[in-house]
């Protein structure tokens, strides 16, 4: 760092790296150690900011264990300190890391399940919109369906996973065993909160495109046609999670539902 | 999940405007925490206004908004900043204070504070309050970050006195001179907070009731209190940790009667806000707080 740094510049430094030196102008009133004094500053930050981490990613937290993880976290915040004081948005480029992060490198399905949990919390905080119930499809005309074109609800997370995530949260929740669950299996599911509380909805694979076809517009018919061969024999359920899970907040009729 | 569905359509406000005084009143309240929204709601007497950090509420919806509507028809509302980073060399964040102007103008709170501390530097948030050198560059900057806030809010801030663990060698202004120049330059009203005089005078080796003897108490429109945690200096000396983990010290209350005694009854926030106790303890801790203030409403009436 350079000696024309500002104090901030310097203090800032010295915070985030145990091994930069206090800047010089730190003192104290009766000649004590003003290093040790700074030691507070560098402890409240570190620790702060490690318990923000393990609050939006306690799955990830309890896989690697608590003493594991605040080490991690030490490395991650230094290399990636928040960027706003919008601390809900602390740890996005988390799992990232850890996708790059050696000593986790065996366990492959962990950036995955930290996504999940990302997700969970962008979903959490999300905008709110009233979601439609079943009932408010039952005046469609069958024939109109592939017509139909959604707004989807924007808590919405479309969530798709080279591994178990979902599986893997829900058995940290107490649903199924954990043991039970192969984590190299690719997953998806839809992450929103129609309400207060975020719902995971597992999908079957396939079902995240559809989905992000029809948030990107496209009538149910040609949705439909775009899904993968092994993903058209759900359509029905793929439909039925489209009218009963609350992940739409309106729909319109298109007339034209030619290409 | 405790807030009935209907919650989420109550909308802006401008609710609890004819309820309330445009002012915190002379009372205690609490830092709000979601674990206690059942028992406040039910208990509402007992608490004098609430307490909320504006950064936890800058979401675009959800739960946490609508708790926040729901107690804002019941209580008046501090919103207390800790990310604005006032005393940071670099301008203000000004996305940051639109989000913040959003909020005031969405829950039309009786009071806004921020600290006298910087938090950002080259785009880091270090989620702390960071201590700033008393020198006239720096005041010149803290006013003119006031001031930015008070025209973006179009409204009076106060500003709270800090905890600091170090000072600085190019500091030339005593703190409390430092405080009282920013107030006069950019007419900010004070936050007073009594531990923090507490941690600060006995991290610097000074008295604190003479810091709360010199204080510019005409100012202060809210008090806070709240626990701190102990250490030592590399000599052995005391030093006081703000960790708003425990109880209001028992050497604290003496000094918020000595402040009582200055500018009489105040509006008075209990923050504990790690290690959150039951709702019970902290409405006890109010209580304690409106005893005093009644104690030295009664004495200045006899």
């Amino acid at each position: 760092m350079s000696l024309n740094a500002s104090l901030q510049s310097r203090f800032r430094q010295a915070l985030l790296d145990p091994e930069t030196a206090v800047p010089p102008e730190v003192t104290s009133w009766n000649g004590s150690d003003p290093a040790q004094r700074f030691a507070v500053y560098r402890n409240n930050v570190t620790v702060s900011l490690i318990e923000a981490l393990g609050a939006t990613f306690p799955t990830v937290k309890a896989m690697v264990g608590e003493d594991f993880f605040r080490d991690m976290a030490r490395v991650y915040l230094r290399a990636h300190p928040p960027s706003s004081p919008m601390m809900v948005r602390f740890g996005e480029s988390f799992p990232d890391f850890l996708a790059g992060f050696a000593p986790v490198a065996t366990l492959a399905y962990l950036p995955d399940l930290a996504r999940l949990e990302a997700a969970r919390r962008r979903a959490f905080h999300a905008a709110d919109a009233a979601s439609l119930s079943p009932e408010d499809f039952a005046s469609l005309d069958p024939a109109a369906l592939p017509g139909l074109v959604v707004t989807l609800h924007p808590s919405l997370q479309v969530f798709s996973a080279r591994h178990a995530a979902v599986s893997l949260w829900a058995a940290h929740q107490g649903q199924g065993a954990l043991e039970a669950v192969d984590p190299h299996v690719p997953e998806e599911a839809l992450i929103l909160r129609p309400i207060y509380e975020v719902d995971i909805v597992p999908l079957p694979l396939g079902g995240a495109s559809f989905f992000d076809d029809l948030r990107a517009g496209y009538p149910l018919g040609e949705a439909a046609t775009r899904l993968a061969p092994e993903a058209a024999a759900h359509l029905p359920l793929l439909i039925n999670t489209l009218v009963q899970s609350g992940v739409t907040i309106s729909y319109a009729i298109q007339k034209d539902t030619g290409p | 999940m405790t807030v009935p569905r209907h919650l989420s359509s109550f909308g802006a406000e401008g609710f609890g405007a004819g309820r309330f005084p445009p002012e915190l009143p002379a009372r205690a309240g609490i830092g709000f925490k979601p674990q206690h929204f059942d028992e406040l709601i039910a208990q509402a007497h007992r608490i004098g206004f609430i307490e909320v950090h504006a950064e936890n509420y800058m979401g675009d919806g959800g739960l946490p908004l609508a708790r926040l509507s729901a107690l804002r028809e019941r209580f008046p509302l501090s919103l207390h900043g800790v990310g604005l980073s006032i005393g940071g060399e670099a301008p203000l964040n000004e996305e940051h204070l639109a989000r913040l102007a959003r909020l005031v103008e969405r829950f039309a709170p009786q009071s806004f504070s921020e600290h006298l501390a910087w938090s950002t530097h080259d785009d880091a948030y270090l989620n702390d309050l960071l201590p700033v050198a008393y020198d006239a560059p720096t005041l010149a900057r803290v006013v003119e970050h006031v001031d930015r806030v008070q025209s973006r809010l179009k409204r009076q801030m106060l500003l709270e006195n800090p905890s600091t663990y170090v000072a600085f060698r190019q500091s030339s202004y005593d703190e409390i001179d430092f405080i009282r120049e920013v107030a006069r330059r950019s007419g900010c009203g004070l936050l007073l907070d009594v531990n923090n005089v507490m941690v600060s005078a006995t991290n610097h080796g000074r008295n604190p009731f003479q810091y709360i003897k010199d204080f510019p108490v005409e100012l202060v429109k809210e008090i806070h209190l709240g626990g701190y945690a102990e250490a030592q200096d590399s000599l052995g000396a005391r030093l006081l940790i703000d960790a708003h983990d425990s109880a209001v010290a028992e050497d604290v209350w003496p000094l918020y009667r000595a402040t009582l005694a200055r500018t009489g009854p105040v509006a008075t926030l209990i923050e504990w806000d790690n290690d959150v106790p039951d709702f019970a303890v902290l409405a006890t801790e109010a209580a304690r707080a409106e005893a005093e203030m009644r104690a030295i409403a009664s004495g200045a009436a006899a």
